[in-house]
């Protein structure tokens, strides 16, 4: 990828951390991890502005981990509230009211609860009008806050506390959504490749436009696991290819990993209880052959388009 | 000083560019769109400035507006009816925000059944919000109200969302004669915007609307709101004092006509009042001492205004615009609460419910309600809550649901 990324290696990442400790987040949670090495990146002249969704309780008065600004809206607008924001401070700078130091970075943090469902219909207005904001979504693939209910981004097999039996159904593809939009920039990330994210945070920090970040977050409440084990479920999505590290610019798609030889899903999924049940009492060699059988169609595909 | 024949929904964006609002999140409802394509074409030849941002809702319109003004510029955007309600959540939410906003509402009656003429269930159900209403009742209030709602919404001792409501058609699409403020002496009404160290600046972080935990915090925070609501009273009456001055017309929370020396009171918002102030005047003709109570200010509530209006009075009649599904009218309750346990009240508060969907209130009616309310005073009972219909108006439904009945009978024919 881009070579004049000045993280060439895991030593240059930031050693100095931005957001402050002790959130009410649980221990281990994968999207707490992207979110404090995206933090370290982009630096604290910014505004996040919150959906509804685990990260709401980051900021709980009078404390808040983060030391730029903060703005909680609701679970369906928060692109809508980034729009406010960033109009308000392309006005006052039009004006002469504040100066070009005084501007802040808009950022959306949304779980995926919101980014693959209410909040799909104020995210698609954002990219059509051009907005200049980033979009951070940490995908914990279901409704991680309330209990893990089935969400949009709940992938097939996997148990909620709606669908106790396993989701018959498969995770939307919210890359290609917002590919489809043809956006200035869209990345997937995972806080266990911090060196990928942070090359592909700091290519983003770099553009104009809508830049959509969505990082695929190990949750050992929802995924039913032990919190030591976050970062190794993490690679193991990366290496099984069940979770693609892309990026999206002008129309093309780029992997910034190939897993190869990739990894069988099992060994992802058995670690995790949300997939207990197509292993015990009895094997479910249908439904894990599928979930296999998708994501090598996936590579398939990558291998004879883009690659 | 310019006199022009504007529409209600015309008079609404000429109040919004006089008070120089810069930023117009929007979204488009009948019957309020023609407010949003006036600001927008005076943008787009350069007649004002200002940046118009269309949302994918009114959801997003509503929390782009309050984002917006939390970030330090004055906001204006307009709804109605439907579209009210979809950016329900919003509405709540920015007042919690504490933020300087102006929206106007243009009335529409709810659905379903989906229609497109006003009553008031839309405004209403927002009552509770945290946000100031006013309601308008005529073209030149709807001018006065959004510059009086910017000054008031600006004010350090209330930060709160001002929503000005106009009726749907009766108001929005009729023109009326409007004499528009002096734009040079508007900035001796409205200091610019100063927002404080409530905004989003690089050097001053700020976090807002962050969670509280707990009863202790949100109670306070809830009240907090309420009192910066109540204090609007004050504020309400210094704005109005002030543009009195500058501009010539005052502005009381009660809009009353010929109630001073009343009998029999009728009270009633919007533009619908117009018709019970021009029943009170034809009332009096025939001996009657009738007059109008016009809340014009709906919140904060002025109850100490009503007491003072409507105390001695031998008779209220209370002619809501709106159906509390169950309940009733919800004036007539808001002001049985403010009247209820003072001295010297009227003995008879009637509800009378009507002008649902654009229905009209015809003087027979008021000529009717105001002698059933001075007999209840004679006799001490008050009579039962009036559903305002003729007997015209159940032929012609009777007639449509014959028409109903036929065409499901020849569907059924249809069927093999």
């Amino acid at each position: 990828m881009s070579k004049s990324s000045r993280f060439a290696r895991m030593k240059d990442l930031p050693s100095a951390h931005l957001l402050g400790a002790g959130t009410a987040m649980c221990a281990g949670c994968g999207g707490l991890e992207a979110v404090k090495e995206v933090y370290d990146v982009l630096g604290k002249k910014t505004v996040f502005v919150n959906a509804a969704g685990c990260m709401t309780l980051t900021a709980v008065y009078p404390f808040t981990p983060f030391q730029g600004s903060w703005l909680y809206t609701a679970m369906a607008s928060a692109p809508a509230g980034a729009q406010g924001v960033r109009d308000a401070l392309d006005i006052l700078k039009a004006k002469g009211r504040i100066s070009d130091d005084e501007d802040l970075d808009v950022v959306v943090l949304t779980g995926d609860g919101s980014a693959y469902g209410m909040g799909l219909s104020a995210t698609s207005g954002a990219i059509e009008r051009d907005l200049d904001f980033l979009y951070l979504c940490y995908d914990n693939e279901g409704y991680g806050n309330t209990g893990q209910q089935t969400s949009g981004a709940t992938p097939l097999g996997a148990r909620t506390s709606t669908n106790t039996l396993g989701f018959s159904g498969d995770k939307k593809d919210l890359f290609a959504i917002w590919a489809a939009h043809d956006p200035a920039y869209v990345a997937t990330v995972i806080g266990s490749e911090p060196l990928d994210l942070a090359r592909k945070i700091e290519k983003a920090a770099t553009m104009k436009g809508p830049r959509l970040i969505l990082a695929l977050s190990p949750c050992p409440t929802g995924w039913d696991y032990d919190p030591k084990d976050t970062v190794q479920i993490g690679k193991l999505a990366v290496k099984t290819g069940i979770w693609p590290l892309k990026e999206y610019v002008e129309g093309r798609v780029t992997h910034t990993r190939i897993p190869h030889p990739r990894v069988p899903v099992e060994d992802y999924l058995k670690l995790q209880g949300r997939f207990k049940h197509l292993f015990e009492p009895k094997r479910d060699d249908f439904t894990i052959a599928d979930i296999q059988a998708r994501v090598d169609a996936y590579w398939a595909e990558v291998e004879n388009g883009e690659g | 000083m310019t006199r022009l024949l504007l529409t209600g929904n015309a008079a609404a964006a000429w109040g919004a560019r006089l008070a120089g609002a810069e930023y117009f999140p929007v979204f488009p409802i009948t019957p309020q769109t023609e407010i949003i394509e006036t600001l927008g074409r005076w943008i787009d030849h350069g007649e004002m400035g200002g940046r118009m941002v269309t949302l994918d809702s009114e959801h997003s319109m509503i929390t782009a507006a309050g984002a917006g003004a939390a970030a330090g510029v004055r906001t204006f955007t307009a709804t109605s009816s439907q579209g009210l309600l979809y950016g329900m959540e919003m509405l709540y939410t920015v007042a919690g925000w504490r933020v300087p906003l102006v929206m106007v509402n243009v009335s529409r009656g709810l659905s379903a059944p989906i229609t497109l003429e006003p009553d008031h269930n839309d405004i209403l159900a927002a009552r509770d919000s945290g946000c100031l209403i006013l309601h308008a009742a005529t073209c030149q209030e709807t001018v006065d109200a959004i510059l009086l709602a910017t000054r008031i919404t600006e004010d350090s001792r209330v930060r709160l969302p001002v929503v000005v409501n106009l009726d749907g058609f009766y108001l929005s699409f009729t023109r009326e004669p409007v004499t528009l403020p002096d734009a040079t002496l508007v900035s001796r009404f409205l200091p610019d915007l100063d927002p404080g160290d409530y905004a989003f600046r690089a050097d001053k972080p700020v976090s807002e609307a962050v969670a509280v935990l707990g009863g202790g915090p949100y109670s306070y925070f809830r009240y907090e709101t309420h009192l910066a609501s109540r204090a609007g009273l004050a504020v309400f009456q210094e704005a109005a004092e002030d543009y009195a001055e500058i501009f010539g017309r005052m502005y009381g929370a009660l809009q009353n006509h010929k109630a001073a020396d009343a009998e029999v009171v009728f009270v009633q918002m919007g533009s619908f009042a117009t018709k019970a102030q021009d029943a009170v005047d034809r009332l009096r003709a025939r001996g009657v001492k009738a007059g109008l109570v016009r809340p014009f200010l709906i919140r904060p509530w002025p109850g100490e205004d009503l007491r003072e209006a409507l105390k001695h009075k031998k008779a209220v009649v209370v002619i809501d615009q709106n159906i509390s599904m169950g309940m009733g009218g919800v004036l007539h309750s808001e002001v049985a609460g403010a009247l209820y346990g003072h001295p010297d009240m009227p003995p008879v508060l009637m509800s009378a419910i009507g002008g649902l969907g654009g229905r009209d209130i015809v003087f027979a009616e008021y000529a009717a309600l105001a002698e059933e309310a001075l007999q209840a005073f004679e006799s001490g009972e008050t009579p039962p809550p009036r559903l305002l219909y003729s007997e015209t108006e159940l032929r012609e439904i009777r007639k449509l649901q014959a028409i109903a009945a036929v065409e499901h009978l020849e569907h059924e024919g249809d069927e093999p």
